[in-house]
């Protein structure tokens, strides 16, 4: 049985069969659906290869958004690591823009895989795919890594919710940012537990960020906030791999994101009328877009 | 807690085409449904659009979406954007309507469909985030159904035996009913039935199943995890 409903029971599996969390994930899906393993493994397979493939297209295309507020910020970033300009440095900057350009791709009507939804979908290929080409891991290492992260957005969604409209920003990006740093853990070598203290940093450093698309649309400030959730993933990934632990345990994390998306104003979830897209400019761009 | 179930892949997924899970990939799932039941010859569609699919359609796509969908094109299809010049070639007209009233979810739509014969379907229907979807009524009849499941839906009269002829043929295919419903206007008059099913069922088995006695139409929706 590879039921979870918490992180506690995640990691209670990850010791019971000796496994990592991408395995009890695989196993929970085939128990679940029925489907078997190769199925299974092809389906993330694709998702990967959109994910790549959206990287690319956000990198190298002149992109325009639909409400024209963005576009071609993936690659102004890029140019700045290709002249070894950057404050940040060459990873983080790295992985940076490549979430941007799946932002990018998005909101440009492009094709991308919700991960977990697609206001938030740079973060997770931004982070694995820049980590893994880094440290010469594999295609199916990188696969198992989505399994991972999947399990991590698995427990979130059973215990508090993924959409910005139920639980504001930090329920989407932050969710990302969270499920991105459990994966790059197990990526690159570490436990479970560090895994859940990497995802728990994650949230803890994101919780209470509103939900507030100026115009409505998913461009100002999804874009930079999916920049933001993939550097943060790094860092806590970083922080939970030195050795550093979570005084708060992941599911407190995710009851305390569960308990501030239900304090926070509807104003704040999505529905454009408050913080940036009510502020006299995020007013004026709407008027300013044709497009209702 | 939350009780349902999740598959990794409601997480880590669907591949769409942006923006917005609710506003993009939900509407172009509903108007492929609209689509599947209302068939191949559809000439004039009018889009009634609800609250925040009102408000926001434009920039996100919501209007290329629902007419993908209407064009029997999927979230994922890169055609997508492009949907109004390829409606245009097939000489399919739209027309949008924005609704001022409530329609108690967000994002909300509701699809009115002509056909060359000049047949009129009209359903309605929610996008409920992640590109999951609710389809709320047909025809005037409230149903509920999802597009998750395989979904078998008849068009027949309300009399005694219908429903054990359509499960009996449905037995005989070794095909397992998940979930089924029935709805009616009228005692003795037209009456919907949604069956929601774990195996795909097959054209001779709805050919079959539409050959009863009783039943005006029976169409197929494919479920959303057999088109992945």
């Amino acid at each position: 049985m590879y039921q979870f409903n918490s992180g506690f029971e995640l990691l209670e599996l990850t010791k019971k069969y000796d496994m990592p969390i991408s395995e009890i994930v695989i196993n929970y899906e085939h128990e679940m659906t029925g489907d078997d393993r190769e199925l299974i493994i092809n389906k993330m397979a694709a998702n990967l290869d959109v994910m790549r493939k959206s990287i690319e297209k956000g990198l190298k295309d002149d992109i325009k958004s639909v409400g024209g507020f963005i576009g071609g910020d993936a690659k102004k970033l890029y140019d700045k690591i290709i002249n070894n300009f950057t404050i940040s440095g060459e990873t983080v900057s790295k992985a940076v823009a490549s979430a941007i350009a799946v932002s990018e791709v998005n909101a440009s009507m492009g094709k991308i895989v919700a991960a977990p939804t697609a206001g938030s979908s740079g973060v997770i290929p931004g982070s694995l795919i820049t980590i893994a080409r880094k440290f010469g891991k594999s295609n199916d290492e990188l696969i198992r890594a989505l399994f991972t992260s999947s399990g991590i957005g698995i427990i979130i969604a059973k215990n508090s919710t993924l959409s910005g409209a139920e639980g504001g920003c930090q329920a989407e990006v932050g969710s990302a940012s969270a499920m991105a740093a459990a994966a790059l853990v197990e990526l690159i070598g570490g436990s479970p537990e560090q895994s859940l203290y990497a995802a728990s940093f994650a949230i803890m450093n994101l919780l209470g960020l509103v939900c507030d698309p100026v115009a409505g649309l998913v461009e100002v400030p999804c874009v930079t906030r999916n920049a933001v959730g993939t550097a943060n993933a790094l860092i806590c990934a970083d922080l939970a791999l030195s050795g550093i632990k979570s005084i708060i345990p992941f599911d407190d994390v995710i009851s305390a994101m569960d308990n501030v998306g239900k304090m926070m104003p509807c104003a704040l979830k999505e529905t454009a009328e408050g913080g940036l897209a009510k502020t006299t400019t995020g007013i004026k761009f709407k008027m300013n877009f044709s497009g209702d | 807690m939350n009780l349902r179930e999740y598959s990794v892949f409601d997480i880590m997924g669907p591949i769409m085409i942006g923006p917005s899970s609710s506003h993009t990939a939900g509407a172009a799932r509903i108007a492929k449904i609209a689509r599947q039941i209302a068939g191949d010859d559809i000439k004039d569609v009018q889009f009634i659009l609800y609250d925040s699919f009102a408000s926001t359609y434009k920039g996100h796509g919501t209007d290329k979406a629902l007419v993908a969908g209407i064009l029997g094109l999927d979230p994922d299809d890169e055609r997508l954007p492009h949907s109004f010049e390829l409606a245009k070639e097939q000489n399919i007209s739209v027309l949008f309507i924005k609704s001022d009233k409530d329609a108690q979810h967000p994002n909300t739509v509701r699809i009115i469909i002509k056909d060359k014969s000049g047949d009129v379907t009209d359903i309605l229907g929610s996008s409920i985030g992640g590109g999951n979807v609710v389809l709320k009524e047909i025809n005037g009849m409230n149903v509920e159904f999802t597009g998750e499941y395989e979904t078998l839906i008849t068009k027949h009269i309300d009399k005694p035996g219908i429903i054990a002829m359509v499960t009996k043929v449905l037995a005989e295919y070794k095909i397992n009913i998940a979930f089924m419903r029935v709805y009616r206007q009228l005692k003795g008059d037209n009456a919907i039935m949604v069956i929601e099913s774990d195996q795909v069922i097959p054209e001779d088995v709805r050919i079959s199943i539409e050959n009863i006695n009783g039943i005006e139409r029976a169409i197929v929706i494919n479920s959303i995890k057999n088109t992945y």
